[in-house]
């Protein structure tokens, strides 16, 4: 089992039996596993998106009709999200997002830094809970809390998952 | 412009009728005029009235329609919010739900902000791009005898459903809901859930 399956199936299961069931995602490399193996899930709906932002406007209706989602992306898309997410703020909906960093570790694009820098803070300034898991190990862990505090608390949660942990994207292959 | 073509429908009249069999339908409407319709209509617990996320209604609408498959949900919004979630529309057509019906109330004007004309003004035509997404039902109406056609299909036909409702750009009277989005929220939600509302 590679590192990126590892804990894509812990995470995977840990959602299942958060009974998150709309998972809603722009793809990123360091989703994929994830996101096969939720389309793959008779209970999970996954919903692909043309922009990050509508993620965060359909796990509001799925929450206002009864369901948990999850909402995975890269850091670049969480810019998109801004927005969208004063209404999940103003509303206290629950929100949990799995957000793969660009931008910071071992990065070899440039244009990826600027949003990966500010990812962190531009989710802290709308009101999302930030959590960094800062080991693999750790990871499942604080996904899981993470869901806990979103939805038994009732607050939006972002996990901010490094390439530091997952491994990143080797340019000169 | 042609005879046929020719703008005559009444915003709140038209959402009036559209309510006015609504039965159990999940309504969401889009910030500004299209809120203020609903709320004219009369107020009602399956309402969820959006105050902002300009360009969420639809698929706001998405997330209610796959989380409860045995309701018909409603979105009603206006052309400038619906143009700024055009994006929405693919996703829509991709998830393909049967229950989902999207109604564009469109004056081709931004109503709050003065009145400045919208890209449907200028041709942009929002049924030809939710046909052209793969939306089954898809039609412009101008006329009550078409609007008559669209209100039933909007309830009973398997969807998604789109239709544009072409209306004149007059001023109508602001009627104002409730602002406050933990009780619009938490008011839905029990409508919706009952008990497990608050589980």
């Amino acid at each position: 089992m590679s590192k990126e399956d590892g804990w894509s199936v812990e995470v995977f299961s840990m959602l299942q039996n958060m009974e998150v069931q709309q998972v809603a995602y722009v793809p990123d490399a360091g989703h994929a596993r994830l996101i096969e193996l939720c389309e793959a899930d008779s209970r999970m709906r996954a919903v692909p998106l043309t922009s990050e932002e509508e993620g965060v406007a359909l796990l509001a209706g799925a929450w206002l009709g009864g369901e948990r989602g999850v909402l995975l992306m890269q850091s670049s898309g969480v810019g998109n999200c801004i927005n969208m997410l004063a209404m999940i703020q103003e509303c206290r909906i629950p929100f949990l997002t799995l957000v793969t960093m660009r931008g910071e570790w071992g990065e070899f694009n440039p244009w990826q830094v600027p949003m990966g820098q500010a990812t962190n803070g531009l989710l802290h300034n709308i009101g999302v809970i930030v959590h960094r898991p800062d080991t693999a190990e750790r990871l499942v862990e604080v996904v899981n809390a993470a869901a806990h505090l979103a939805f038994d608390a009732g607050r939006a949660v972002a996990v901010l998952i490094s390439q530091q942990i997952i491994g990143f994207k080797d340019w000169h292959k | 412009m042609t005879p046929q073509n020719e703008i005559i429908l009444d915003r709140r009249a038209s959402v009036a009728r559209i309510l006015a069999d609504r039965g159990d339908a999940l309504l969401i409407t889009g910030l500004g005029s299209t809120t203020w319709d609903a709320a004219a209509v009369g107020d009602h617990p399956n309402n969820f009235y959006l105050w902002g996320a300009m360009g969420g209604a639809a698929v706001l609408g998405l997330g209610v329609a796959l989380a409860q498959p045995q309701r018909r949900v409603l979105v009603i919004t206006g052309d400038g919010e619906m143009l700024m979630g055009l994006g929405g529309l693919a996703t829509i057509a991709v998830q393909r739900p049967g229950n989902l019906s999207i109604v564009v109330i469109d004056n081709e004007s931004y109503g709050e902000t003065g009145m400045q004309k919208t890209h449907t003004h200028h041709g942009v035509d929002l049924a030809g791009c939710a046909a052209a997404a793969g939306f089954p039902v898809s039609r412009t109406i101008y006329s009550r005898d078409e609007l008559e056609d669209i209100v039933s299909l909007l309830y009973a036909a398997t969807g998604p459903v789109f239709a544009v409702v072409k209306v004149a750009a007059t001023a109508a009277p602001t009627v104002l809901p409730s602002r406050d989005g933990p009780y619009l929220k938490d008011r839905f939600r029990s409508a919706v859930l009952g008990d497990r509302a608050t589980g």
